[in-house]
């Protein structure tokens, strides 16, 4: 097959403008890739010009015809007193056709439109709390009809999510915890050795994990890895209209989708924070072993001794709580998608930065009131 | 089966030859020839699943085939050569079956994307270009800078001929343009492909399952069945082709409502 180019590459003709008694004769290539030529051979042009001929143009394209009409506008001619070859005037006439005004105000970017932006975020931030809040109320609501009709209950759904939820994120949680067990051991035993009390070790750990590490953790884990997958699994199906087709056939989307994985999540993150509690302790234990040469037997005597069910209860309480709250913000971002594939991957980080966000933010305030409680 | 083919000229702006493509086992095009002649509407009619689409990937160099060459405007989309690859791109301008705008863009700035990336032109006159690209299509002006979720479907589908028109490319692939639009829309659509058509000078490179559309708009049709170009011929001659698809497609009930519309009102041909 020989290569012989069906078309003759377009020779290296510029853009020329010539005064002529007042007639402004066109010649050479008026086209997109002589923009520069086009631009500064009218430019060129001094003097009255009262017609223009663009008869001798060799290639026209809407890019000429365009700083043409705009030039003769400038000049105050008449569309009339400008000619082209019979050849290029279907083109002329389509674009005199739509050619009128200019590109409308450039967007603002000024102080007037940081402080829109300001009261746009803050009217929004409020609406999702108010959202967050009622979505919690729809499904305390829908839980308890399924409560009382557990045959509506999609038990597979369920299943299904835990597996993913809970069994699939069994290692990462397990190990991230019991290196943030060995850090707290390593990082503790360095400023208690000061005072000679290194086997205090065993009761920071122990007590750091069972309140508070141990579910923060494996709280954080979960909102970013499912909290994640819910919003774009669930935002995936709002743009492909599925979740339009499931209301249209009777089938409740928050029953459907959203109670199948509050479900998943409240009953796997405890477990999860359970492991997390263990991986922990032995994170501990194993720095303990190697480098601060207490041994297992006498570190697992001394949290026999020390040991209170009611840190284990206070890091415990929480995990529901949170639970839900991931859940929730993961189902309803994903709900809130609006069809384009940016709006799924907005809303995915913002339920990550939510879900993680709140969760401190709940941390915190049940540390200060468990420890006002005397809990 | 021999195909009719008399469209073998210099002339053709896009020539392919021999191509084969397959997905594992199933074979989609064997021994393929296709000729499209400059300045015409070549229309591409084919079953479900003969392939329409992935001969214009092909063509387009979306895909790399399993055999076969392919010329578009003297280059080959397969070669590799980086020269060969912006020739094309340049001349060449292709509305996707559902416009495939950038969702995060406005409509002018869609336009503005193979602006920018091939030519430098100050950021006035892009804007200028832009917006004349879309009321060429057919749009309003405010619809420029709105997000491609903001539009219909048919006005996203004119966006992307804005788009696709955007470098006044002497080539143009339209895939199924009508589909999905209501007939008064799709009619418009037409109307505008042909007005187009005969003031840029293009050549249209036309798939489309709307008989309608063939008879008002395209000046050849090629059927794409038994993995080859059945025919490529003018519709007159098209129609009377002895094949059990061609025969069914052209004298269904549907078609016969086409052709009625077509003999009412005849196509502003030249």
């Amino acid at each position: 097959m020989p290569a012989a180019p069906a078309r003759p590459p377009a020779p290296d003709r510029t853009a020329d403008a010539r005064l002529d008694a007042g007639q402004l004769r066109l010649s050479g290539d008026w086209t997109l890739g002589n923009a520069c030529d086009v631009a500064s051979a009218l430019d060129r042009v001094k003097g009255p010009v009262r017609g223009i001929d663009a008869g001798g143009v060799d290639a026209l394209d809407s890019l000429g015809v365009l700083r043409i009409l705009h030039f003769a506008k400038q000049k105050g001619l008449e569309n009339q007193a400008i000619t082209f070859q019979a050849d290029h005037q279907p083109l002329v006439d389509a674009i005199e056709d739509v050619v009128d005004e200019r590109p409308s105000a450039r967007k603002d970017y000024g102080l007037h439109a940081a402080l829109g932006r300001l009261g746009f975020a803050v009217v929004n931030n409020a609406k999702e709390v108010v959202a967050l809040v009622s979505f919690l109320g729809e499904n305390l609501w829908k839980l308890w009809g399924i409560v009382r009709h557990p045959s509506r209950l999609r038990l597979v759904s369920v299943v299904h999510h835990m597996e993913q939820v809970g069994l699939d994120a069994v290692p990462l949680v397990a190990l991230l915890t019991f290196l943030v067990g060995a850090v707290v051991a390593f990082l503790g035993a360095n400023v208690l050795q000061d005072f000679g009390a290194t086997q205090y070790v065993v009761e920071l750990v122990s007590i750091s994990f069972l309140r508070e590490f141990a579910v923060l953790l494996t709280a954080i884990v979960l909102a970013g890895r499912t909290a994640s997958a819910f919003t774009a699994q669930i935002g995936a199906m709002v743009s492909g209209e599925e979740v339009d087709a499931m209301r249209t056939l009777g089938l409740d989307p928050v029953e459907v989708l959203v109670i199948p994985r509050v479900i998943a999540l409240l009953v796997m993150l405890p477990l999860l924070t359970f492991l997390a509690m263990l991986a922990g302790l032995l994170g501990g234990m194993a720095v303990a072993a190697f480098s601060l040469d207490i041994p297992p037997q006498a570190y697992y005597a001394r949290m026999e001794q020390t040991m209170e069910v009611r840190h284990f209860l206070v890091g415990m309480s929480k995990a529901p709580v949170f639970a839900m709250v991931i859940a929730l913000i993961g189902c309803l971002e994903g709900l809130q998608v609006e069809g384009t594939a940016q709006s799924v991957g907005e809303r995915t980080t913002s339920s990550v930065v939510q879900a993680i966000s709140l969760v401190i933010v709940l941390d915190a305030i049940a540390a200060m009131w468990f420890m006002y409680m005397g809990w | 089966m021999d195909p009719r083919d008399d469209t073998t000229t210099d002339d053709a702006i896009i020539q392919v030859r021999g191509l084969v493509n397959r997905f594992g086992e199933q074979i989609v095009h064997e021994d393929l020839d296709l000729d499209v002649r400059r300045g015409e509407i070549q229309g591409i009619v084919g079953g479900s699943g003969t392939g329409k689409s992935v001969l214009m990937r092909a063509i387009l160099g979306l895909r790399a085939p399993d055999a076969g060459t392919i010329q578009v405007l003297g280059h080959d989309p397969q070669s590799g050569r980086a020269s060969d690859r912006i020739a094309i791109e340049r001349n060449t301008g292709v509305l996707f079956q559902d416009g495939a705008l950038f969702s995060s863009l406005t409509v002018s700035e869609n336009v503005q994307v193979p602006l920018k990336e091939h030519h430098d032109l100050p950021d006035r006159l892009r804007e200028e270009l832009a917006l004349l690209k879309v009321k060429l299509a057919g749009l309003p002006a405010d619809a420029a800078a709105k997000l491609p979720s903001q539009l219909s479907g048919g006005m996203r589908k004119r966006a992307g001929l804005a788009r696709a028109l955007a470098l006044d490319p002497p080539l143009l692939f339209l895939d199924e343009p009508t589909a999905g639009l209501d007939p008064i829309g799709a009619a418009a659509f037409d109307d505008l492909i042909r007005t187009l058509q005969e003031a840029l000078g293009l050549t249209v490179f036309l798939v489309t399952h709307d008989l309608d559309t063939l008879y008002a708009i395209c000046d050849r049709v090629a059927v794409l069945a038994d993995r080859k170009v059945l025919i490529n011929a003018p519709l007159q001659e098209v129609e009377a082709f002895d094949h059990p698809w061609v025969q069914e497609y052209f004298h269904g009930p549907r078609a016969r409502a086409a052709q009625d519309t077509a003999r009412r009102q005849p196509p502003a041909k030249d």
